[in-house]
């Protein structure tokens, strides 16, 4: 469905952020991308949807492929129309809007206005919470209302493929596992296919179908997520597991870098 | 009781006036963060395309407004689109520095297309007196406040129902996530300067139904500073209620003080305003989680 090939992206002509990324997003999945701060995730997400313009961002070489046509030069708008959603990273809801209103911005591309206020209810029924608080300002819900609503503004554009950038950022653990499981009930009940940036590598390896893993501008380890979870570095490095009742000095910790044999 | 009741109406009147100049102010503020000083100009050329097709060619007064509407719609548009938006990404400073710019190139354009002198308005509402609670008024002031009241509604509407109003507000909100949500953030700067200079244009034209019509029109621009900072800049209920008070303020000083205080009371309200509630009567504030 997605398909990104060798994509180089640099930032104010000189800061090469993705150097040669490739990433295969197919239909209906969830596909999990994976990597520390700073590897390039983010800019992965906005390169595919046209928001690079507006940071001086620019894709300078490869291309990124939806359903078998050329989106890289779009504008984020026509992208959008096509069906790709990215809810960016921090929620970003719009706080001097009353929850409904956030949800009927979402809304915007579409041409069915009849059906808008089904999906409302659809919404709705996925986060009964946002029912409660319709006409208040995005700005007073907490944190996990707004991740919600970020999430729910997303199925307001009823796309094929939804972009979440780290849904659990500062969320408290329980929360984020509700919202995990809302996530893959969507998936699976609206059939939307689910592009998702985690730090969280364990919830992640647990709802996707398939992992890529990115450092450093580029993928590095990709595969299902059991054999990820079986890959001793993946378990060191992402999932914060070591031998059980084996000391870790610091000297260990400093082969952190030596230790990633995947780097080139 | 009668000169109170003069004095209010005219108060109204002119709130209503104020109230249309600072809708517009307030929309180009909301999304796109520009300080817009050519405001006043926008009522000028308003009152003098409505002169133009009503009084120099004839027309019926209906076919004046839409006319005058379609026209400010359209400099709105083109302003925004050669002028404006080929700023965007400068200092603010800059920015403010061009519609001070425009406001001067615009009062040229009309001073040279018609002259500087104070022309009589076709008054094409009907000013005859009536006897409101005792008072005697004339209707051309009842026609102002209910065509500057009719606007007023359905701008409020056009902001909370409709998706396109909805979708200026988001861009006013969060400008990256609007763009994300596949709003298109240059229509929507488009939308706010056309919708602004028509507001305006409508503004104007009453102003000129009541005043006349000269350069002096643009001198309410001036005034839409002390209404949108006691309103709120962002604010498009603070700027109707902020025209309101500023207007029956200046009337009542008229009337009962003196003359020459009226023009000067709108500022003193504002260093007062400032001082204690700098984000006007209903600005909106930075939310702040807790």
């Amino acid at each position: 469905m997605l398909s990104l090939n060798n994509v180089e992206v640099i930032y104010e002509d000189v800061i090469l952020v993705l150097k040669g990324m490739s990433l295969e997003v197919p239909d209906g999945q969830i596909v999990a991308l994976l990597g520390a701060n700073g590897a390039g995730k983010s800019t992965t997400l906005k390169a595919i949807s046209g928001l690079l313009k507006p940071e001086n961002g620019e894709v300078t070489d490869g291309d990124i492929q939806f359903q078998g046509e050329p989106i890289h030069t779009l504008p984020a708008e026509d992208v959008v129309r096509r069906g790709i959603f990215q809810v960016m990273e921090g929620r970003r809801v719009f706080e001097h809007l009353n929850v409904e209103e956030n949800l009927i911005a979402g809304a915007y591309t579409r041409t069915d206005r009849q059906n808008v206020k089904r999906d409302l209810e659809m919404v709705y029924t996925y986060f009964p919470r946002l029912k409660e608080r319709m006409k208040q300002s995005a700005g007073y819900l907490s944190g996990g209302e707004q991740q919600m609503l970020a999430i729910g503004r997303a199925l307001m554009a009823k796309p094929k493929l939804v972009m979440l950038d780290e849904p659990s950022l500062g969320l408290a653990p329980l929360l984020v596992v509700e919202i995990f499981d809302i996530i893959k009930r969507i998936n699976q009940e609206q059939g939307t296919t689910i592009l998702l940036v985690e730090q969280n590598a364990l919830l992640a390896l647990d709802i996707a179908n398939y992992a890529y893993i990115m450092e450093n501008g580029r993928i590095v380890l990709d595969g299902e997520p059991d054999t990820l979870r079986e890959n001793a570095d993946v378990r060191e490095f992402y999932l914060g597991l070591t031998e059980v009742g084996k000391r870790k000095s610091y000297r260990d910790v400093k082969h952190y870098k030596r230790r990633k044999r995947w780097l080139s | 009781m009668d000169q109170f009741l003069q004095l209010t109406l005219s108060g109204l009147t002119n709130g209503a006036v104020l109230a249309l100049a600072a809708l517009g102010f307030v929309l180009i503020y909301k999304a796109s963060d520009v300080i817009n000083f050519a405001q006043g100009e926008f009522l000028l050329v308003g009152a003098y395309v409505m002169f133009a097709v009503v009084g120099e060619l004839g027309w019926h007064w209906t076919v004046g407004i839409v006319v005058t509407v379609l026209v400010a719609v359209a400099l709105g548009m083109l302003l925004e689109r050669f002028v404006l938006r080929p700023m965007i990404g400068e200092p603010i400073i800059s920015l403010i520095m061009v519609t001070i710019g425009l406001s001067s190139l615009l009062k040229a354009v009309v001073s040279g297309i018609w002259g500087t002198d104070e022309r009589a308005f076709p008054s094409f509402i009907p000013s005859d007196p009536i006897n409101v609670f005792g008072a005697t008024v004339t209707t051309d002031k009842l026609w102002a406040i209910a065509i500057a009241a009719v606007f007023l509604v359905a701008f409020n509407l056009f902001f909370r129902r409709s998706s396109s109003g909805i979708a200026m507000r988001a861009v006013a909100d969060d400008q990256q996530a609007a763009l994300s949500m596949g709003i298109s953030v240059k229509k929507v700067f488009a939308m706010a300067w056309s919708i602004s200079a028509a507001t305006a244009a409508i503004g104007g034209i009453i102003i000129a139904n009541i005043l006349g019509v000269s350069g002096n029109i643009s001198g309410v621009g001036l005034q839409v500073f002390p209404v949108v900072i006691l309103g709120g800049l962002d604010s498009i209920p603070g700027a109707v209620l902020g025209g309101v008070i500023i207007g029956l303020l200046q009337a009542y000083t008229g009337g009962y003080v003196g003359h020459g205080l009226n023009s000067i009371i709108p500022f003193i309200v504002l260093v007062l305003i400032l001082m204690v509630k700098p984000y006007g009567l209903f600005g909106q504030e930075i939310i702040e989680r807790v």
